[in-house]
């Protein structure tokens, strides 16, 4: 049962795939990676439904017996007032009270509990957009009081992440783009001003996008009709500031795009503080292709440890 | 037409620099055949006015793989092959009470009231896109004499069901939501359904006629105002 929701906490599975014909945006954790090792770390399966707490705050008590994880930024966890380990699966019972602070490191994190919440889907997906009022509980986020039902399911022995093999978060990213869309029409000075400027985040940033501010880029296209989005696609307003979208983001928009961030990178991009830094950088589609590969092969080759 | 990379697992077809029915109609059969031939890689298909943006699953192939795919769902796609687009009617209640911008499009093109509502309910309109919101379907072209330039300032609350006008688009919206359209009245037919399947009652390619009822039968219908 929620005590706290905290400020923005969302039941999410991978996302909702094959709807956007219907004018469905594909939701799903910002952050791919932390959420894929919360899953892993409790032997779930990949898609099972988990929370992203956005900047913490989240409060449960607990009603059945079953094992949690926390990934993703860091925060605070408490269980009955002890601190407990991030990365690393806890057993817990009836009546025990699990606490996240606030983030210090990174801004979304992500508990996972055994056998995952067990959410309806809906177009195929638990996937909670508070926009379209689709997933989740009743399309929104966590209120005070909500149930999140899951099944009793105990552990024969817990897991943990080697430090070294948890991604790091930062103040600065470099973010990768695969240029494309109406790249050829930007002047090359002024595609060379997006690659070597530096942007910083702001607080217009949600799952929606991230608005960015630094350098105006301008685009010699004044209208045109509006196609097709993809996750990471950046898109250049008349106002020349970049907006990274999101998986909350609109499924078609009529402002010109100069290419889009791989998803490795996004997932660093939703880690970020307003006020943090980033830069952009060009790669080809195949190498874009390769470093989803290599992560991948990572992923699956990295065993969590017994504790 | 031409193929561009769009990001990492995903590429755009434009087929032409203007939206028009024949355009439209290319699409739809992009849209039928890469449903088919593409179905073993194919995760989202966005239609809209001129382009098609194609998601595929990166797991499976890479990008050079896709557009040979890609480019065999498009071979000889301009013959004229027939679309399956259906024709829909949509019910819609016109008055004064339902549409509180019909007098300001009436005003407009120095037309009356009644002349907006047979104008606008002659038409038959393709759905040129689905975006903006689940189940918010473009339909192009209304008649120049009924187009309208968005609100300057975007009402906070237009109601579901509301039957709209931007430059020369209309829509109905499907659920209550801010919106900058001009009103002209309200449709009892539910645009987005999540109960239902299928949960749109148009999509993509379809032609749609509105048909002009009274307040009795929109209120039998279901309609609320």
């Amino acid at each position: 049962m929620v005590k706290q929701p905290g400020l923005l906490t969302l039941i999410q599975d991978r996302g909702r795939f094959g709807a956007h014909n219907l004018g469905l945006t594909n939701g799903g954790p910002l952050d791919a990676q932390a959420f894929a090792w919360a899953n892993r770390l409790l032997g779930n399966s990949a898609n099972a439904s988990a929370l992203e707490i956005s900047f913490g705050g989240l409060s449960l008590e607990c009603g059945i017996d079953t094992a949690i994880v926390v990934t993703g930024a860091e925060l605070p966890i408490k269980v009955n007032g002890e601190t407990i380990a991030g990365w690393q699966t806890h057993p817990v019972k009836p009546g025990d009270f699990i606490e996240l602070g606030y983030t210090t490191r990174g801004t979304r994190a992500y508990l996972a509990v055994a056998g995952g919440f067990a959410i309806p889907a809906s177009f195929g997906s638990s996937a909670t957009v508070v926009r379209e009022k689709i997933g989740g509980l009743n399309g929104d986020k966590l209120q005070e009081n909500d149930q999140l039902p899951c099944a009793s399911q105990t552990l024969q022995q817990n897991y943990y992440l080697a430090d070294d093999d948890r991604p790091q978060y930062a103040e600065r990213a470099i973010l990768r783009v695969v240029p494309g869309y109406q790249q050829s029409t930007f002047d090359p000075v002024e595609r060379h001003r997006f690659f070597s400027s530096q942007y910083r985040v702001t607080d217009r940033s949600d799952r929606m996008g991230f608005r960015l501010e630094g350098k105006a880029i301008k685009s010699d296209i004044n209208s045109m009709l509006s196609e097709g989005i993809c996750h990471g696609a950046v898109q250049i307003p008349a106002d020349g500031q970049p907006i990274v979208l999101m998986n909350d983001r609109q499924t078609i928009g009529g402002y010109p795009k100069i290419g889009s961030v791989i998803a490795l990178d996004t997932a660093k991009l939703a880690q970020l503080n307003p006020g943090s830094t980033i830069s952009f950088e060009p790669i080809s589609a195949e190498y874009a292709h390769n470093l989803h590969w290599l992560a991948k092969s990572r992923f699956d080759r990295t065993q969590p440890l017994k504790c | 037409m031409r193929v561009e990379i769009a990001g990492q697992d995903a590429l755009i077809v434009y087929f032409a620099e203007q939206a028009s029915a024949a355009v439209s109609a290319q699409i739809q059969r992009a849209v039928t055949r890469i449903n088919s031939q593409m179905a073993g890689i194919l995760v989202d298909l966005v239609p809209s006015y001129a382009s098609l943006l194609v998601i595929y699953n990166i797991d499976q192939c890479d990008h050079f793989e896709a557009r040979r795919q890609l480019g065999e769902a498009l071979r000889d796609i301009d013959t004229t092959e027939a679309v399956g687009g259906e024709l829909v009617t949509l019910p819609v209640y016109y008055s004064l009470e339902s549409g509180p911008d019909l007098e300001i499009i009436a005003e407009r093109g120095k037309i009356s009231v009644d002349d907006v509502i047979e104008i606008h309910s002659g038409g038959e309109y393709r759905v040129y896109a689905i975006g903006f919101a689940p189940g918010f379907a473009y339909l192009g072209e209304v008649d120049e004499r009924i187009a309208a330039p968005r609100l300057a300032t975007p009402r906070q609350k237009v109601p579901r069901g509301a039957v709209a006008i931007a430059d020369r688009q209309t829509a109905v919206y499907p659920a209550q939501s801010p919106g900058g359209w001009n009103l002209i009245g309200l449709c009892p037919t539910r645009m987005f359904d999540p109960e239902k399947q299928p949960s749109m009652p148009v999509q993509v390619g379809d032609r749609i006629r509105f048909e002009a009822i009274e307040r009795d039968k929109f209120l039998s219908l279901g309609g609320e105002l």
